[in-house]
């Protein structure tokens, strides 16, 4: 066999194509490592679908609009409380319906425009346009007239209840009593957004505007888009033109889109992040016992729990139900495969200032069996087979395997995992194509409301079938009650019929578990896992 | 077109002189290659292990001792525990069946489409075998990869629902996750026959040029007789050993879905989850990696090396390489 | 030879064309939907939404006007990397080269389809290219000696190290060298896609695998060379051993290899979405699972397609190469 040519040229060949390719690389920003711009690198999830605050829906991209961009309100430096934002100071009428904002006169946006109460007006009717198709609208309905608005049955903004007196002045009318607002404000749907620089891509109207892309940004926050990376990092800077009350210290931050958790854990202990979203379950325990830990356990306002599907026999007997969720373990389950001090749910609505339950569950497998028995099925006998349905997820899988074992074990249910992958499994969630759900449910704001509003009849986040119409009359009453007090008695007493009826099974109530590098200086987190970035420093 | 790519033979023309008992001669060249007989012996020992020992554990795949969480291995569990306190061991060999029975089937899926496709498209030849062979180039162009995921998001979702039906009948009941498995087969098996077809194409026309056959037909033979009598124990030397090298890829394959959450259900698990699953606690929890992963790269290593050896001893070249 | 690669591309599009239609209906009979979300969407929301990207038409109009989208409507290839973008990332215009629009992301409201691959296709590219350097560089070497030195220590043990990079996934063989190299001995960066060095492990991950096979292939074909007359009387004119390697063995003895090039390319560039999310690279491959997770049509599709035309195209480039090695092949 003879072979006249040399194969030499395939290696040099494929050699010059790297070289050609390497500039490309060769540009992109390196990281660095040295102190010199206090840069905060912070693993951020996955990758933002958008930076628009009318257009996107999910945690990442708060983490970053929450730097882009200011409301009227924003956090205090604990982060737990309430700061002036693009408002200086607010009133509220006696009757809690309208709702003055006084705004700072010398707010600007970051190429230089000032920030008016137009400017907000004018966010407010993009948001609720029909036409935009905002999935985040619903966040505004409180104000008069702004659901009305987005079912296009209103066409004139003017008629609906925002308002602005004057440049400085947005008076906000509610159609009924709404005590978390303030907190409902620090949204990114309530963000003003600059409307010139949206027109200038197209109408403010359009869905996919290029306004977002780093050379076109126009913001207001403590920072500004510097680059974006995609699949990479999102990088911005300090604002020249903030005028809040304090003046960010950071230069900038680093927003990573980091999808893999192990991948996450790698970078930091590489020093490649300063904070990460998450820490893999089976190194929890690996931080733990290391002295001076990044590790941090903090709480987070919500509860992990399991659907019934309670149109469904024999799910739809409350006996069954209660039977099932007595028959549960969750000291196990918390201890044993969490791992993170997670505390075990025996009601729904997570702990929250000034809220104590009305009643909880006692776990006892005896009473569990008896209940089981008297449905009709003693020891399980004659219970057709259950299947918990979950999402492709290592963390959720476990859980569902030991729920699978004690449901066997302990009642002598025949119980079958179902693993669906994302998009499937929300879609049998809202078709109720299931008997029982893996759930999750992170308040929208800090307040009992936001988890108890969920069980209204037919509600579109309801997903059990569980219709209960003195429960939607209480749950009606709450927000027009007289005090604080008598609006947590209200709370106490629909979270008691949720733990009555069990629509669903309460598991255990979230921790945010992530890992801190301890140059972060101030930092702070509130049970929503949100911060405003200008406090944050880093130490050299 | 271009001559055949690597993975399909050039079979030589000495294969055309082979002995007429070839199965001998080459049972004793395959009993001299040391590693492909330790290798066999391995897979056989593997395969009954697997099949015959789960059920005398006493602890089976699901059996939970929340307590008891992640252990090393020790005398109780030969191979540690995981965090739910299951006996790795029995979560080895049950995943062993599976991940053999995806390897095995999903191979012999391949085989029989590839077989029946090139079998007719050599046996038939002329137009037809120019079409079929076509189509077959033009797969190849296609991202295999890619297209295994798209069929398993694609096929996830009737697959739970023939699941479901299956175990509604009490003799499957204990076989959750079945339909997932055959969705395993149907994708891997869909996209791996066609190296398959190219061999066995080229292996009949070879034979089908052979004076015997020639004059078999001379002879009024039928189709039938000349494709059992003499076709096929030709064909068979390279389909053998293609298939000893298909399931090794196979098995992989089904580990890289494993990664992309596309692969079986729990509580079920096959050597690629348990892999994947151990890979994310290696540091941690090394036993979870070390036992699944070193038995799927022996069992891997030990597929190749009896592929190799059969190869040599069938004189087939080129079946993968 | 100009007609034989004109044939091949006329050839390749009834098979895109098959392919689009396969997924397009596969995708839309998958449950769930882009815009399915945890939250529920009011239904005056999703019809809004639904109508901006026309998923409100019927079926068959949407197959239809995305078909013309993809068509292409000029020909000036000289315009895929004319306009290259301000990171100085190889741009990748579909459009202003050949007029194909592959639709706006739905995922991704403020990017199109073809600015998303545009985005992805560089890292895939460079990743694809060095992994099979280092395929090719480790594998020829290990093959090579194993050959030289066959049946002995040495190639027992170059069968074995080739062996491996067949044996053992690469999503283990991934964190492990990230434990070892980047955790450990603090010479890399764990993951990512900055700097020059953030090359490397991804590159090593990637190409053992194909290493692997390239040594088995390439001892194969030097035996064989070694057994070959002109080899013999090479040596008993006394030519070193390595002089007969590097100028008269090498070069029939890689023509196995050459040939599975092809199927490498293959399956390095659509099969790195694994190492692609280890290393947190922004490949088009852990774009593509992404996407099909996310039911973002348009950007599958698009994927595949780009998949599909790309390695048809490496594939012709593979048999012209071969065709330029080995004589004794012709075009046909």
């Amino acid at each position: 066999m003879r072979a006249r040519l040399l194969v030499a040229p395939i290696p040099a060949l494929l050699l010059l194509g790297a070289a050609l390719l390497a500039p490309g690389c060769a540009k992109a920003p390196a990281l660095d490592a040295t102190p010199g711009p206090k840069i905060l690198r912070f693993g951020n999830g996955t990758e933002p679908q958008d930076l628009d605050p009318h257009i996107v829906t999910g945690v990442t991209e708060h983490h970053i609009i929450s730097a882009l961009f200011e409301g009227l309100v924003t956090y205090d430096a604990s982060s737990e409380g309430t700061a002036p934002g693009v408002a200086e100071r607010w009133e509220t009428s006696p009757d809690k319906l309208t709702w003055t904002f006084h705004l700072r006169p010398d707010a600007r946006w970051s190429n230089g425009d000032s920030l008016t109460a137009r400017d907000f007006l004018r966010s407010f009717q993009r948001i609720l346009t029909p036409s935009l198709g905002s999935e985040y609208a619903y966040k505004l309905h409180h104000v008069v007239g702004a659901e009305e608005f987005t079912k296009g049955k209103i066409t004139d903004f003017a008629q609906t209840g925002f308002s602005a007196p004057d440049d400085h002045t947005l008076v906000l009318r509610l159609k009924h009593p709404v005590p978390y607002l303030l907190e409902a404000l620090k949204h990114y749907s309530w963000f003003p957004v600059h409307l010139p620089t949206i027109e200038k891509f197209g109408p403010a109207d359009r869905r996919g505007s290029r306004w977002t892309l780093p050379a076109n940004f126009v913001g207001n926050g403590p920072f500004v888009l510097k680059t974006w990376l995609s699949n990479q990092m999102i990088t911005v800077e300090r604002s020249p033109t903030y005028r809040g009350a304090v003046t960010p210290r950071l230069d900038g931050i680093a927003f990573y889109a980091v999808d893999s958790e192990d991948a996450e854990e790698r970078m930091f202990r590489g020093g490649q992040l300063h904070v990460t979203q998450t820490v893999p379950l089976g190194r929890i325990d690996a931080y733990r016992s290391q002295p001076a830990s990044p590790l941090v356990i903090a709480p987070y306002y919500g509860t992990y729990f399991y659907r019934f599907n309670t149109t469904r026999p024999p799910l739809d007997d409350a006996r069954v139900r209660r039977a099932l969720a007595l028959a549960i373990d969750r000291e196990a389950i918390v201890k044993n495969i969490l791992r993170a001090g997670q505390e075990p749910a025996l009601h729904f609505t997570p702990p929250y200032a000034g809220f104590t339950p009305g009643e909880v569950l006692r776990p006892e497998l005896a009473e569990a069996r008896r209940l089981l028995a008297a449905a009709g099925y003693p020891e399980g006998r004659g219970l057709r087979r259950i299947e918990i349905l979950h999402n492709t997820m290592e963390a959720h899988k476990v859980v569902a395997e030991a729920i699978q074992q004690m449901w066997k074990t302990g009642l002598g249910v025949d119980v079958a995992l179902r693993n669906e992958e994302w998009k499937v499994y929300l879609d049998s969630q809202h078709s109720l194509a299931f008997d029982v759900a893996r759930s999750g449910w992170i308040g929208d704001y800090p307040d009992p409301h936001t988890f108890l509003d969920l069980w209204v009849s037919g509600g579109g986040n309801n997903n059990t079938g569980y219709a209960n119409p003195a429960y939607d009359r209480l749950l009606a009453t709450a927000l027009n009650a007289p005090d604080e007090p008598a609006r947590m008695a209200i709370y106490r007493e629909l979270d008691a019929i949720i733990t009555r009826d069990l629509p669903v099974l309460p598991l255990y109530f979230y921790k945010r578990v992530y890992l801190l590098s301890p140059k972060v200086r101030n930092w702070s987190s509130n049970i929503l896992d949100n911060r405003g970035w200008q406090y944050l420093d880093l130490a050299n | 077109m271009i001559a055949a790519p690597a993975t399909a033979p050039s079979v030589p023309p000495a294969a055309a002189e082979r002995p007429h008992s070839p199965g001998r001669d080459a049972w004793l060249r395959l009993r001299r290659n040391r590693l492909a007989v330790v290798s066999g012996i391995f897979l056989l020992a593997l395969a009954f292990t697997c099949i015959v020992v789960p059920p005398f554990l006493g602890q089976g795949y699901a059996d939970q001792n929340l307590s008891l969480g992640a252990t090393s291995p020790s005398a109780a569990h030969w191979f540690g525990t995981d965090e739910l306190g299951r006996d790795q061991f029995a979560r080895v060999l049950y995943g062993g069946r599976i991940s053999l029975m995806v390897g095995f089937v999903a191979s012999l899926v391949a085989l029989s489409i590839g077989v029946t496709y090139g079998a007719v498209a050599g046996y038939v030849g002329g137009k037809l075998d120019a079409l079929l062979m076509r189509v077959v180039d033009i797969l190849y162009a296609l991202p295999f990869t890619i297209f295994v995921i798209l069929i398993m998001v694609f096929l996830k979702e009737p697959m739970n629902d023939l699941d479901a039906w299956l175990r509604r009948f009490d003799f499957l009941k204990n076989l959750q996750g079945i339909g997932k498995i055959v969705g395993l087969f149907a994708a891997i098996g869909a996209v791996e026959w066609l190296t398959m077809a190219r061999i066995v194409r080229g292996q009949v026309l070879t034979v089908k040029k052979m004076e015997y056959i020639e004059a078999a037909r001379t002879l009024g033979y039928s189709h039938a007789r000349i494709i059992f009598r003499h076709i096929i124990p030709n064909v068979l030397g390279p389909v053998i050993v293609f298939t000893t090298l298909t399931i090794p890829a196979v098995m992989m394959l089904e580990s890289f879905l494993s990664f992309l959450g596309l692969g079986v259900d729990a509580p079920l698990s096959s050597w690629g989850t348990l892999i994947k699953d151990g890979a994310d606690k290696m540091e941690d929890f090394p036993w979870l990696l070390i036992f699944p992963g070193g038995l799927f790269a022996t069992t891997l290593l030990a597929l190749n090396l009896l592929g190799d050896g059969l190869r040599d001893a069938l004189d087939v070249r080129a079946a993968k390489d | 030879m100009l007609r034989f690669i004109l044939k091949r591309l006329l050839e390749t599009i009834p098979v895109l064309l098959v392919i689009v239609t396969a997924t397009f209906f596969m995708l839309r009979l998958v449950p769930g939907g882009p815009f399915t979300a945890e939250k529920a969407v009011s239904k005056e929301i999703m019809q809004n939404l639904e109508a901006h990207y026309g998923l409100d038409k019927p079926l068959g109009r949407q197959y239809l006007s995305y078909l013309a989208d993809l068509a292409p409507k000029r020909f000036a290839p000289w315009r895929l990397f004319a306009d290259a973008d301000r990171n100085g990332t190889l741009d990748f215009d579909l459009q202003a080269a050949f007029g194909i629009n592959l639709g706006p992301s739905f995922k991704y409201p403020n990017r199109t389809v073809n600015e998303i691959i545009a985005g992805k296709l560089p890292a895939s590219l460079e990743l694809g290219l060095w992994a099979l350097l280092v395929a090719l560089a480790l594998g020829i070497t290990l093959g090579v000696l194993a050959a030289m030195r066959k049946n002995t220590g040495v190639d027992y043990a170059a069968s074995t190290l080739a062996m491996v990079g067949i044996c053992v996934p690469t999503f283990v063989m991934g964190p492990l060298l990230v434990l070892l190299f980047a955790l450990h001995l603090r010479w890399f960066n764990a993951s990512g896609w900055y700097i020059a060095a953030d090359r490397v492990l991804p590159a090593a991950t990637l190409g053992l695998v194909y290493a692997a096979y390239i040594a088995r292939l390439t001892r194969g074909g030097m035996l064989e060379v070694l057994n070959q007359d002109y080899i013999r009387t090479a040596r008993a004119k006394g030519a070193s051993e390595l002089r007969i390697v590097l100028r008269h063995a090498l070069r029939g003895g890689l023509l196995p290899v050459v040939t599975f090039l092809g199927p490498a390319i293959a399956g390095i560039i659509s099969g790195s979405f694994v190492i692609e999310t280890i290393f947190q690279i922004p490949g088009l491959g852990r774009e593509f699972v992404n996407s099909a997770f996310n039911r973002d049509y348009t950007l599958v599709s698009g994927t595949v397609l780009l998949y599909a035309g790309l390695i048809v195209g490496l594939n012709l480039v593979v048999d012209v190469i071969q065709v330029w090695l080995n004589p004794r092949l012709k075009f046909e």
